[in-house]
């Protein structure tokens, strides 16, 4: 309980500093007022309209204003829509957060059964052909695969038509079977990185003293290595799926963009390329608690998986 | 006896080593004769041969514009090249000295970097890169400033750990007893000891500044039109893939694939080498 305290201060103390300078960052680089007004504005117009907006203030009281507004659902007014922040966030943040998700899904579900298969027959023929198919898949990356499938599976066997995205409101089906092949190739280089790791993590477990102690009883390698020598193994991997889950969060903005998925993060290309700072704000400090609530999430699993953490 | 005078443990031949170390020259044979020769001028628009699939004439086949795409890909992979070679080397001299001075002295000053390389890393650096761009604007020497500054923590990370082992092994304590200065045993003891923690790590950043570099063109927010990286053809080329030139993405992308796979091979060849000792 103490060591979780602990980590939830650090990670309130860590989100604060980034809100901070992503507020600081932004305000001090793009002034609004000038280009909210365009070219033919004089001073007096931008000092006037400045004056209006509050952006006059010292960055502390404005930085207060904002986190407050935050903290209670108002994120500001998004300058080339004129829309509150929080209503076009919150609506595309689902249709990310589920692809993420699936995308997570997938990575658990094939990792750990081939990291597993990978290390009991380790130095076999399975072995060997998942460890270069590993080193490959890594090297694709993400945006990459997103277009090979999209050559194979929209093109050659028109599984899905690329480009004609389905909303939930119309057909829930439609939607997961839409976002199955984004989630793939987000879930693709990090589903091989874990498998890499949670072969080689099993296999310094089987190595140690208390898998000899293991067989010295009678138990056999299938024995050892579901009853002992997996759950040291999974400890690592936990960490590493928590790493995973924000490298996917980053990888959906990237692959959002190539099946022109409506999520956060074309919203926030949309928005860097309109320098739309109050909506980049939010989804950096909304995409920041996220990482940090999984980061958390990770910890707690980490103790349930160690009790060495729990009890020092 | 040959084994043991080369130093190293007799293994299974270290085939990611050798691939690795094969594809990387390759690439990299074809980057710099890129920089002098290629097959057609890369911004030359021929009205006669527009869209052609691969053939013999034209390896990858043209563009709409009747561009060839492998001469055009030669350029962009020194594009790509150039702005990963700056980056590794900007982030790996800072972050080696970082954390050879962290790891060697300790202290508060370690503590406090080390939380602040804890902070970065926690969030995908993609992510940050993207939205430091978004202050500062697309461009090539913001791209490499920014990856550049990112990457330290890797580096400083792997350099620190190493530091801050051989601290305490007897060739340093000799050294000290010698009366070598501690800058003396950093630079001219310790450092050539990490060689086999710090070449994989630079493979390891080449291979995550050239994703970092593609992805974030691949957005439109790296480099300029002026500079056409990787990354920024792959982006044109998927606008085409749905209309009948497939192979301008795929192969654009094939190079960006063969460009990470020969470095993280390469990375995983030099982790596998046995040790000396």
């Amino acid at each position: 309980m103490k060591y979780l305290i602990k980590k939830l201060c650090t990670l309130i103390i860590t989100l604060f500093i980034l809100s901070l300078l992503a507020f600081s960052a932004f305000s001090i680089i793009g002034d609004p007022a000038a280009s909210m007004l365009g070219t033919n504005a004089t001073p007096e117009q931008v000092a006037q309209l400045r004056h209006e907006l509050g952006f006059d203030r010292p960055l502390l009281v404005q930085y207060g204003d904002w986190l407050s507004g935050f903290l209670r659902g108002d994120m500001g007014t998004s300058y080339s829509y004129s829309l509150p922040v929080s209503g076009m966030v919150l609506e595309k943040l689902p249709t990310t957060f589920v692809l993420t998700l699936m995308a997570l899904a997938l990575n658990v579900a094939a990792a750990i059964p081939l990291g597993i298969a990978a290390a009991r027959y380790a130095g076999g023929l399975f072995d060997r052909v998942v460890t270069v198919l590993n080193q490959v898949i890594m090297s694709i990356p993400p945006f990459f695969t997103g277009i090979l499938l999209t050559c194979l599976f929209g093109l050659v066997f028109r599984l899905f038509t690329p480009g004609a995205f389905v909303s939930y409101a119309e057909n829930p089906w439609g939607f997961l079977g839409y976002l199955f092949f984004p989630a793939l190739s987000i879930a693709a280089p990090r589903t091989a990185m874990t498998v890499k790791l949670l072969r080689s993590s099993i296999l310094e477990q089987l190595g140690q003293d208390y898998i000899r102690t293991a067989y010295s009883r009678g138990s056999s390698r299938t024995m050892a290595l579901w009853g002992h020598a997996l759950r040291n193994a999974l400890i690592p991997v936990i960490t590493f799926t928590a790493v995973s889950v924000a490298e996917m969060v980053a990888g959906s903005i990237v692959v959002e963009q190539v099946f022109s998925v409506p999520g956060i993060g074309r919203l926030l290309l949309a928005s860097i390329s309109s320098r739309d700072f109050p909506v980049v704000q939010a989804i950096v400090v909304i995409l920041a608690l996220w990482v940090a609530a999984v980061n958390l999430l990770a910890d707690v699993l980490y103790q349930y998986a160690d009790p060495r953490i729990r009890l020092s | 006896m040959k084994k043991r005078l080369s130093g190293r443990a007799a293994g299974p031949t270290n085939w990611f080593l050798y691939l690795g170390a094969a594809i990387t020259l390759v690439m990299a044979a074809l980057t710099v004769l890129g920089c002098f020769w290629t097959p057609y001028d890369p911004g030359a628009m021929d009205s006669l041969s527009k869209a052609l699939p691969p053939c013999p004439a034209h390896w990858m086949g043209t563009d709409n514009f009747g561009r060839d795409i492998f001469s055009r890909a030669l350029q962009g992979m020194g594009a790509t090249l150039f702005i990963s070679l700056c980056v590794v080397a900007i982030s790996g001299a800072a972050g080696t000295a970082i954390g050879a001075v962290t790891g060697y002295f300790g202290g508060w000053g370690d503590e406090i970097l080390m939380r602040i390389c804890d902070a970065i890393t926690a969030f995908p650096s993609i992510l940050l890169a993207l939205v430091i761009l978004a202050i500062l604007g697309p461009g090539k020497w913001n791209v490499i400033g920014v990856l550049g500054i990112l990457f330290i923590p890797s580096f400083a990370r792997v350099a620190r750990g190493e530091f801050a082992r051989c601290r305490t092994l007897n060739y340093v304590k000799s050294a000290r007893l010698m009366g070598a200065g501690p800058w003396r045993i950093m630079v001219r003891h310790i450092l050539p000891n990490t060689a086999p923690v710090l070449l994989p790590a630079v493979s390891i950043g080449f291979n995550n500044a050239v994703l970092a570099e593609a992805s974030m063109s691949f957005l439109g927010i790296g480099v300029g039109p002026a500079d056409a990286s990787l990354g920024r053809m792959l982006s044109d080329g998927q606008s085409y893939l749905l209309r009948g030139l497939p192979w301008y993405a795929l192969c654009v992308g094939g190079t960006i694939v063969l460009l990470i796979l020969g470095f993280s091979l390469l990375g995983e060849g030099l982790q596998r080498r046995k040790p000396a000792f």
